[in-house]
């Protein structure tokens, strides 16, 4: 038990995250608070791609400057490049939540999510 | 919240933290890096530049760079050099490397080597365009919140 | 009462997060590595570059980061279009 948690602690610590996204989307009622959320639920998921990529004992899989024992003893290149693409669309999307959230908050005067609701029109 | 601290560091680092961004982007097919992370350290420097003067000036410097130009250059840019790929080969084909071209169209050797900057053919022009692409879209996001603030001071 | 139930089926949640990512294989073995192997052996002659990273980004998956591309120009006129009022003009 002990030497799964110690093995898998990458993983682990992915779950953890989510779940912290997960609670802050579903249980608090600001706007910042929830583009905080999915920005958190967001580095879960980089972290979990990257850690499915690691060879234990490998190195960076670029050729320059490589110590010679790198050759062929290299880290999936694939998944950090999903990664690389999944940071720069997290980046443009969060950008995309806080202008919204700025325009509600001028139409609305308020940011917290059950006044909106009720506030309709 | 422009301070003297922001300014004075603002002196020392802002053109440091430029020429690391065109490093990076420049060296993206030999380093660690490329055209969307040298684009956001690039960015991360103007945002530097922009907090630390006063909105008048801001507003009157960025009226001479043509910040949205910039960025469909870069998207079509990048989408040209995809395209010289059907000179006889498929979409996305590499067809400057290893043909003699004087910039950037030298051999790459095989195996562990020290990294020469002439080589790689069409990944560091794509590298350049992505990166012009992702830091005048960073700089207008960052700008367009900015300004928002002193509009919002104002009324 | 509601904000008691979905707290408890949140704990539920993660305590079945926590169980899955302890029957996960073993962290730094991957399984099918052939694709990687092969982009880690050719890079340096098909798409000649030392940072095989790049060369993926860049030749072997063009199309997806030219739909990521897309992505942010769409974004970044989102945000303009969501932003630009009051005098502001970039």
């Amino acid at each position: 038990m002990n030497e799964v948690v110690l093995v898998n602690l990458p993983f682990i610590v992915v779950a953890l995250l989510l779940a912290v996204g997960f609670y802050t989307i579903g249980f608090k009622r600001n706007l910042i608070k929830i583009v905080i959320g999915v920005e958190i639920l967001e580095g879960a998921v980089n972290l979990f791609l990257i850690a499915l990529g690691y060879v234990k004992g490998a190195y960076a899989p670029i050729y320059t400057m490589a110590p010679p024992q790198a050759e062929n003893n290299m880290v999936l290149p694939t998944p950090q490049a999903l990664t690389l693409t999944s940071i720069v669309i997290g980046v443009a999307v969060s950008a995309l939540m806080l202008a919204f959230a700025v325009n509600i908050y001028r139409h609305y005067g308020t940011l917290d999510v059950i006044k909106i609701r009720r506030l309709r029109g | 919240m422009t301070t003297v601290i922001i300014k004075t560091t603002t002196k020392y680092l802002a053109a440091l933290i430029l020429t690391f961004g065109a490093y990076i982007i420049v060296h993206g097919h030999l380093t660690p890096g490329g055209g969307f992370q040298g684009g956001a350290v690039f960015a991360s420097g103007l945002a530097l530049l922009i907090v630390a003067c006063e909105g008048d000036v801001i507003r009157e410097r960025f009226k001479k760079v043509p910040l949205s130009a910039l960025e469909s250059v870069g998207a079509l840019g990048f989408l040209g050099m995809a395209t010289l790929g059907f000179m006889g080969y498929t979409f996305f084909r590499n067809v400057i490397a290893n043909s003699g071209f004087p910039l950037f169209g030298e051999p790459t050797p095989l195996g562990i080597n020290p990294g020469y900057l002439n080589t790689g053919g069409t990944l560091p022009y794509m590298n350049i365009f992505v990166g012009t692409k992702v830091l005048a879209g960073l700089t207008s996001i960052i700008l367009v919140f900015y300004l928002l603030l002193e509009v919002r001071e104002n009324e | 009462m509601r904000r008691a139930l979905g707290l408890f089926a949140f704990i539920g949640f993660t305590l079945f997060l926590i169980a899955a990512a302890m029957s996960l294989r073993p962290f730094g073995e991957p399984v099918h590595t052939e694709m990687d192997h092969y982009f880690i052996t050719h890079a340096q002659e098909e798409a000649s570059a030392n940072n095989v990273v790049t060369s993926i980004v860049f030749d072997y998956r063009g199309f997806d980061t030219l739909g990521e591309a897309t992505v942010l120009f769409t974004a970044v006129a989102g945000v303009l279009m969501a932003l630009r009022r009051r005098g502001v003009k970039v």
